[in-house]
């Protein structure tokens, strides 16, 4: 069983993540945006796009830090266990709290706003639907382990079964030890990258970040983007 | 010297007569799909007015285009690149649906489904946004002809206030208006993705449908507001120029149909390495002289070297000699751009128009065409070329009175001719100009011929490989052979059929009505059922 969630499932939804978007990104071109909605309304979506959004990206950064590098390395330019935990709560609660607040606006508008409301696909729905649960349940499990217990220490045993992951080495005791809002915040993740290639989620992987350096005014010949013809022979008939 | 071509636009607006039939034929060739409803690449407004989207010209407001920073340097006036990064996630200087106008249809079927009764059945208004029923109460020429309140008109503003209510009764005139294609593009260089670009071959700014991402910095940064939000697609869209027809040497839709046959399309050659020095010239008043600085002139033999080491085809140049919009920016110079002072170097040029003028001028009993009454009431009617001058010189009175009195020569000159008496050479001389000159400014802005207003050189196929689309199949990798993944909307877009603008070519400016027999074998559209596409559907090519 274990092997099956904490194996098996990641690899799958890492292939389908990786996998999904080179599919889009080869056919769906037209479709990658970020399908905004400013148009219809932006009093609410000035306040909510930039929180949620700011604060995803505070929580995304922080992911990288607790999970990517290991504990040994913080230890070594000195930083303590209490010291890191206290941070990464205080930093974390700050940008989760923020990344909820803006998602529950995003959510409130985009049901009440008529035009916004219509605009929503079957398939925003669902996306909408695991990314809060993700949230929730990351949210959730960060406030009941301080709250409720005296602090988890995840870079002993998620952060390991992460790593594990990527190098190819998984070790799944490591995971199935955490605690369940742990474990399940993990699984909706998963389920959250196998969705993404196929939801609006996918602007998150163009971010313009080469407009800091490229020339203000673009040329392009005329040629340049035009589909090419197949090459080789035709089919005989 | 790096010397580029640019396809360029004149409108004379003393020939608009505001009927729209640009913007409509317009919105019917490119923007009559879901998501574009409220689009309108060409427009026509009445000045004074509103505009659309409403107050678009109030740049303090809407930060369009470029300024000059404390070292004198071009930026963008929205603010720059990571500015712009950190408004991404909602654009505060967006206009909304409100500021253009909500799109509605009409409840048709009410009046087939509504069962017997007394009254008569009426189509009420329903949004194309929300879906409901609406009360329409603004839209893309709400306020044509004064109708409404043009007081919020940011350019009316500029010019004093007391002479406003006057002002109201003295003239008004019509704007159509197009995207600009400018030389400094703003629009272009907000785009965050690097999806919007300039072409080198002709100019035409475009935006490439499969890197946009819709960031929408575009729709801010263009002074014009010319770039358009596809609220369906979620991409930016905007006039294209016609490309694939003005790729095989026929003028766009708004062109073509204009019944005041008031546009003009030619090339003009441009020192591409000069633009961003002439953008940022200090004041605001000596960007129409600085633009035309930029234009270079296709007759001087070190340009045309230039021009042939750019690689500038030998068509091309003889194109550009041939150039009305050069001819009218530079020899009758008559043409002005709209708004230099964004500092985009704008290419859909202006000829202000005179008849206010000579209606005043009627009105009070004179001679609306004698020239001397005519020189006397532009220098005197301060407050119509006061208004001009804040649309096409940023404000400078000076080129747009000149420009009147050449009209002004040109009709007193003409009429002088057409009632049989000797031409007057120093009518033309008071307006800088010779007689032979005001005769060929007349016959390019009262007559109009087709072969001199359009002077449109093919795109050559050896440069666009691509351009043929004949005899290539049509199963290759997300061809329109194939439907996209995520149904009609998705996949590559089917790449413009060429072939078909070379019929309509063919079709258009050719000489002989079809053969009688060519009809033989032909399927009678009204008896076709809609299904297939059986022989005899479409005309046999000509060898």
């Amino acid at each position: 069983m274990s092997v099956l969630l904490w194996v098996v499932l990641p690899y799958v939804a890492l292939t389908v993540f990786v996998l999904g978007h080179v599919w889009r990104y080869r056919y769906d071109k037209f479709g990658w945006t970020t399908r905004s909605s400013q148009m219809y309304e932006s009093r609410l979506l000035r306040v909510g796009s930039p929180l949620f959004h700011f604060g995803i990206l505070v929580v995304a950064l922080g992911h990288v830090g607790g999970l990517v590098i290991p504990k040994s390395w913080t230890e070594a330019v000195g930083v303590s266990e209490e010291l890191y935990h206290l941070s990464a709560v205080v930093l974390g609660t700050v940008a989760g709290v923020a990344t909820v607040a803006g998602l529950v606006i995003l959510i409130y508008r985009r049901r009440t706003v008529g035009p916004v409301f219509t605009a929503t696909t079957r398939n925003d729905k669902l996306m909408y639907a695991v990314l809060g649960l993700t949230i929730a349940l990351g949210l959730a499990a960060t406030v009941v382990a301080n709250l409720v217990g005296e602090g988890y220490d995840y870079r002993t045993t998620i952060s390991p079964w992460f790593r594990s992951i990527f190098t190819f080495q998984p070790e799944p005791a490591l995971m199935a030890g955490a605690p369940v809002l742990f474990q399940l915040h993990a699984l909706s993740a998963l389920a959250l990258f196998a969705i993404w290639p196929f939801t609006r989620l996918v602007h998150m992987l163009t971010a313009p970040v080469g407009y800091l350096t490229r020339p203000y005014i673009v040329y392009r010949s005329r040629d340049e983007g035009r589909p090419a013809a197949k090459r080789g022979w035709e089919p005989s008939r | 010297m790096r010397v580029m071509a640019q396809l360029a636009m004149v409108m004379n607006l003393d020939k608009c007569i505001g009927c729209h039939t640009c913007s409509v034929t317009c919105k019917q060739a490119w923007t009559n799909r879901a998501g574009t409803e409220y689009v309108w690449f060409n427009n026509v407004e009445t000045r004074p007015g509103q505009g659309y989207p409403r107050t678009y010209q109030d740049q303090e407001r809407w930060r369009g285009g470029w300024e000059l920073n404390r070292r004198g340097r071009l930026k963008l006036k929205a603010g720059g690149r990571v500015r712009k990064l950190f408004s991404i996630f909602a654009n505060p200087l967006m206009p909304s649906i409100q500021d253009y106008y909500e799109p509605w249809t009409y409840d048709y079927d009410r009046l087939f489904s509504a069962p017997m009764q007394a009254d008569t059945p009426v189509a009420r208004p329903r949004s194309l946004i929300s879906g409901r029923p609406m009360k329409i109460s603004w839209s893309a020429n709400w306020d044509d002809n004064l109708a409404g309140d043009p007081s919020p008109d940011p350019v009316l503003r500029k010019v004093s206030d007391q002479v406003k209510l006057e002002f109201e009764r003295a003239f008004m005139f019509y704007l159509p208006r197009i995207c600009e294609h400018c030389l400094n593009p703003s629009c272009v260089a907000s785009c965050p993705s690097g999806a919007m670009y300039k072409r080198s071959e002709d100019g035409i700014v475009l935006v490439d449908q499969d890197r946009c991402r819709g960031w929408r910095m575009c729709v801010t940064g263009c002074p014009y507001k010319k770039v358009y939000f596809n609220h369906r697609t979620g991409k930016a869209e905007k006039c294209t120029f016609c490309y694939p027809r003005v790729e095989v040497g026929i003028p766009t839709v708004c062109s073509e149909t204009c019944v005041g046959r008031l546009r003009y399309i030619g090339l003009v050659l441009y020192d591409a390495d000069r633009v961003a020095e002439a953008a940022a010239t200090p004041s605001e008043r000596d960007l129409y002289e600085a633009q035309k600085s930029v234009l270079l002139d296709p007759h001087d033999p070190e340009v045309i070297a230039a021009a042939r080491a750019s690689g500038i085809p030998e068509d091309w140049l003889d194109a550009a000699r041939e150039s009305p919009v050069h001819r009218l920016i530079f020899e009758y110079g008559v043409a002005l751009p709209l708004h230099p002072e964004y500092r985009t170097m704008p290419m859909v040029w202006y000829i202000p128009p005179l008849s206010p003028v000579v209606d005043v001028l009627a009105k009070t009993g004179h001679d609306g065409e004698d020239a001397g009454n005519l020189f006397g009431a532009i220098d005197a009617l301060r407050i119509p070329v006061g208004y001009l001058a804040e649309l096409f010189t940023a404000g400078d009175p000076e080129p747009v009175r000149a420009v009147l009195r050449r009209l002004a020569a040109m009709r007193s000159y003409m009429r002088r001719l057409n009632l049989g008496r000797e031409p007057d050479e120093s009518i033309a001389t008071a307006a800088g100009l010779r007689g032979e000159q005001v005769e060929g400014m007349h016959r390019l802005l009262a007559l109009a011929p087709y072969a001199e207003r359009y002077v449109i050189p093919k795109a050559h196929a050896e440069q666009g490989a691509q351009l043929e689309e004949l005899g290539c199949s049509l199963d290759y990798d997300g061809g329109p052979g194939m439907t996209g993944p995520f149904g009609e909307a998705s996949g590559l877009p089917a790449p413009v059929a060429v072939e078909n603008f070379h019929a309509l070519r063919e079709r258009q400016t050719g000489e002989n009505l079809d053969d009688a027999d060519e009809l033989r074998g032909r399927v009678n559209l009204l008896n076709w059922d809609g299904k297939g596409t059986p022989d005899g559907l479409f005309p046999r090519r000509k060898k």
